[in-house]
C-alpha cells in the first residue's frame, strides 16, 4: 500500500517494468557440515520486481542471502544476476553490478558520521576508490551522499557520529547505504525490525517511493510491513522454496497460515 | 576498535567557512614546530644528529606501521626490514665502500630505484599477509623479517653477508654536506613533518576513510563495493614507501648497513616504539621514538652512575614498555588523552559548582 495515497500500489507493478531477470537462482544448495542450510532453491526475482521471501526462523532466508551477496560461496547451483553468472564472484563485485543489501543486525562504521558513512557507500561504487585527495567542495559524490541522507529523513543528525544514533535511525542509515551508487537490485534483511510503528511507515513510504527500476527482495517478519510493499512472496521452510505467489495468494494460503502465519492471522 | 582519527567533519568546516588551515591548527603545534626550527640555534651537534636526527627516522619508520595497525588493523613487523631494503639498495646502486658490488649510480637514480624495490617488497609480504589476520599477521610479517635478516646475513653476491656496506653517505647538494649534523637535522626533520602531513592527509582522504571502515568492518566494506584485499595491499604499498625514504635516511645517518639493521631486535624496537607513543594517532610513534632514542642514548649513563652495566640499558626501556602497557595501553598518547579528560571533567564540575 502505498503510504501517501492510501493505495494499494504495489500489485499494480507486477510484470510493468520487468525487461529480464535481475537474479536467477537455480539449485542453489549451502551446506555446513552435514547440514543443509539452504537446498535446492530456484527462484527468479524480475527486474524492478519486488519480492518478500518469508519463513520462520531457521528458514534459510539470510544464508540465501548471504549466497546472493558473496558473503557464502554456494555449495552447488548456479546463481546469475542480471543474466551474468555470478556464483563464483566475490561480494564487490556483484556490487559492482547493480547489487546492494542491508543486514538484518546493522553493519555501520560506528565511529564515523553519517555523512562519512553514506559517502563512502557513495565511493565503494565509483572509480576513484583508491583516491588519495580529499574531496572538494562541489564533489558530486558529497552531493549525492547529502541527497540520499535526506531521503532517509537523517539531514538533522548528518555530522553526528554513527554510534551516537537511535537504534532506528541506524536501520534508516542501513537503507542509505543500500541505496548509494545505481543499485539495481536491493537485499533488504528485515529493515523493520525494531522498529516503532511510525517508523515502519516511514519504512514502508521508503520502499514504496522506490524508482521503478529498482527491485528488492526483502526478508520481513512484519508481515504487515512484507505484504505492502512486496508484489510477489517466496515461502521457504526447512531450507527450501515451499510455495510463490502474490502477497494475497499467500496471505490466504491454508498451507501457508498453519506453518507460519497462524490460524488467527487475518 | 574506535576509529585512530576523528572523522571528517565536513558540517563543522561548513560552520566556519572563515577558517582556513591556519587557524585551525592549534597554537601547540606553531610553537612546537618553531622550537623545531630554531633548535639548531641552543642545541649541539650531538642532539641534533643523534637524538633529534635518530628519532624522526624511527618515528617515520613506526609511523608506517602506526598507519597500517591504527588505520588498517593490520599490525605489520617487516617495517624495518623494508627500510632496510631501501638502504641497502642506496648501498647497492649508489656508492659505498665494498666498490665491486655498489654500482655507482647518480643520486636521482639510486634515490627512487630503493623506493620502488622497497615499496615492491613491501606490497609483496603485504599480499601474504592481507590473507590472515591478528596474530597471523604479526607471525607471518615477523617470519619474512627473520628470513630477510638471515638472507642478509648469508648472501654475499648481493647483499655482503655480515659485513655488509660502510661508507654510504648522502649526495652533496646544493654545496651542502647533508650528513653535517645541522643540515641532516633539517633532512630528516623535513622527510619526517611530510610524512607526518602525508599520512593525516590520506587518513581523512577516501583511501584512509575505506581503510579505516575496513579496519573496522571489511564485510561491510565488501558489500559497499570495496576490494578489502587490494585495499589493504594498497596501504602495504603506501606504508612502504614511507618506510623507504627513512630507510634511505637511516643508511646516510649511519653511514653503513648492516643485516643487524634489520635484525629480529630492530623489528622488535619499531613495534615497541609504536605501542609506547600510541598507535591511534601519526603523532604517536614519533613521540615513541623520542623516548626510545632518550633511554638508548643516556640509559647507559644512568646506569653506569649506578654502578650497573651500562649494557643493560634494555632492561630499563623493557620496564619501562612493561609499565606503559601496563597503565596504559594506548601508550603515552592513551595518558595524555585521559589526563585532557580528567581536567575537562575538574572543568565542568567546577563550572556546576
Amino acid at each position: 500500500m502505498n503510504a501517501q495515497t492510501g493505495t494499494p500500489a504495489a500489485p499494480a507493478r507486477i510484470g510493468s517494468v520487468s525487461t529480464g531477470a535481475a537474479l536467477e537462482l537455480r539449485g542453489v544448495q549451502k551446506m555446513f557440515g552435514a547440514l543443509a542450510a539452504i537446498a535446492d532453491v530456484t527462484m527468479t526475482v524480475a527486474s524492478g520486481e519486488r519480492r518478500a521471501v518469508l519463513g520462520s526462523n531457521g528458514a534459510g532466508k539470510t544464508t540465501l542471502f548471504n549466497c546472493v551477496t558473496g558473503d557464502f560461496l554456494p555449495t552447488s547451483g548456479t546463481i546469475r544476476l542480471f543474466g551474468e553468472d555470478v556464483t563464483t564472484f566475490p561480494a564487490h563485485e556483484r556490487v559492482r553490478r547493480g547489487l546492494r543489501r542491508t543486514y538484518q543486525i546493522s553493519l555501520l562504521f560506528g565511529g564515523l558520521t553519517v555523512a562519512d558513512n553514506v559517502y563512502l557507500a557513495c565511493r565503494g561504487v565509483s572509480r576513484a576508490r583508491f583516491s588519495m585527495l580529499r574531496p572538494r567542495q562541489g564533489d558530486t559524490l558529497l552531493s549525492r551522499a547529502e541527497e540520499l541522507i535526506e531521503a532517509v529523513n537523517l539531514t538533522d543528525a548528518s555530522s553526528t557520529m554513527v554510534a551516537n544514533l537511535s537504534y532506528g535511525q541506524q536501520r534508516q542509515l542501513e537503507i542509505a547505504l543500500a541505496l548509494a551508487g545505481a543499485p539495481r537490485l536491493i537485499l533488504f534483511d528485515e529493515p523493520a525490525a525494531g522498529l516503532s510503528p511510525t517508523e515502519r511507515g516511514e519504512l514502508v513510504r521508503l520502499l514504496t517511493n522506490l524508482p521503478e527500476h529498482i527491485g528488492y527482495v526483502i526478508i520481513e517478519h512484519d508481515m504487515d510491513v512484507a505484504l505492502r510493499v512486496a508484489e510477489s512472496v517466496t515461502m521457504m521452510h526447512n531450507g527450501t522454496v515451499f510455495k510463490e505467489g502474490t502477497p494475497e495468494e499467500i496471505e490466504n494460503d491454508a498451507e501457508v497460515q498453519e506453518l507460519y502465519l497462524g490460524d488467527g492471522h487475518g | 576498535m574506535a576509529l585512530a582519527e576523528p572523522p571528517l567533519d565536513r558540517s563543522a568546516s561548513r560552520e566556519r567557512p572563515e577558517a582556513g588551515w591556519v587557524e585551525r591548527i592549534p597554537p601547540v603545534w606553531w610553537a612546537l614546530g618553531l622550537f623545531l626550527l630554531t633548535l639548531p640555534a641552543y642545541a649541539n651537534d650531538f642532539i641534533l644528529f643523534q637524538v633529534f636526527g635518530w628519532t624522526f627516522i624511527l618515528g617515520m619508520i613506526a609511523l608506517s606501521l602506526m598507519f597500517l595497525a591504527g588505520y588498517g588493523g593490520m599490525v605489520s613487523l617487516i617495517q624495518m626490514s623494508v627500510a632496510a631494503m631501501a638502504g641497502y639498495m642506496v648501498a647497492i646502486f649508489g656508492t659505498s665502500g665494498i666498490a665491486e658490488i655498489s654500482m655507482d649510480l647518480p643520486w636521482w637514480l639510486y634515490v627512487p630505484i630503493a623506493i620502488i624495490i622497497a615499496a615492491i617488497f613491501g606490497t609483496i609480504v603485504g599480499a601474504l599477509a592481507v590473507r590472515t589476520e591478528g596474530i597471523y599477521t604479526i607471525m607471518i610479517t615477523l617470519a619474512i623479517a627473520a628470513a630477510f635478516f638471515y638472507f642478509t646475513r648469508q648472501n654475499y653476491t648481493i647483499f655482503n653477508g655480515y659485513t655488509g656496506f660502510n661508507l654510504v653517505v648522502p649526495p652533496r647538494l646544493f654545496g651542502v654536506d647533508w650528513r653535517e649534523p645541522m643540515p641532516f637535522y633539517y633532512l630528516t626533520l623535513g622527510w619526517a613533518t611530510l610524512a607526518y602531513g602525508v599520512v593525516i592527509y590520506v587518513s581523512r582522504a577516501p583511501f584512509g576513510l575505506a581503510l579505516q571502515g575496513i579496519r573496522d568492518n571489511p564485510r561491510r566494506m565488501a558489500a559497499l563495493g570495496f576490494n578489502v584485499t587490494a585495499h589493504r595491499v594498497a596501504a602495504y604499498t603506501f606504508a612502504s614507501i614511507i618506510a623507504a625514504v627513512a630507510g634511505i635516511l637511516l643508511v646516510w645517518q649511519n653511514a653503513q648497513i648492516a643485516p643487524g639493521t634489520a635484525g629480529i631486535p630492530a623489528v622488535i624496537d619499531i613495534l615497541v616504539i609504536a605501542v609506547i607513543g600510541g598507535i591511534g594517532r601519526p603523532i604517536g610513534p614519533f613521540i615513541g621514538a623520542l623516548i626510545y632514542v632518550l633511554l638508548r642514548t643516556f640509559s647507559p649513563d644512568v646506569l653506569l652512575a649506578f654502578g650497573l652495566s651500562g649494557e643493560r640499558f634494555k632492561l630499563l626501556i623493557g620496564l619501562g614498555f612493561l609499565a606503559l602497557v601496563f597503565f596504559s595501553p594506548d601508550g603515552v598518547l592513551g595518558l595524555w588523552d585521559r589526563w585532557r579528560a580528567r581536567r575537562a571533567q575538574m572543568a565542568r564540575d567546577g563550572g556546576l559548582r
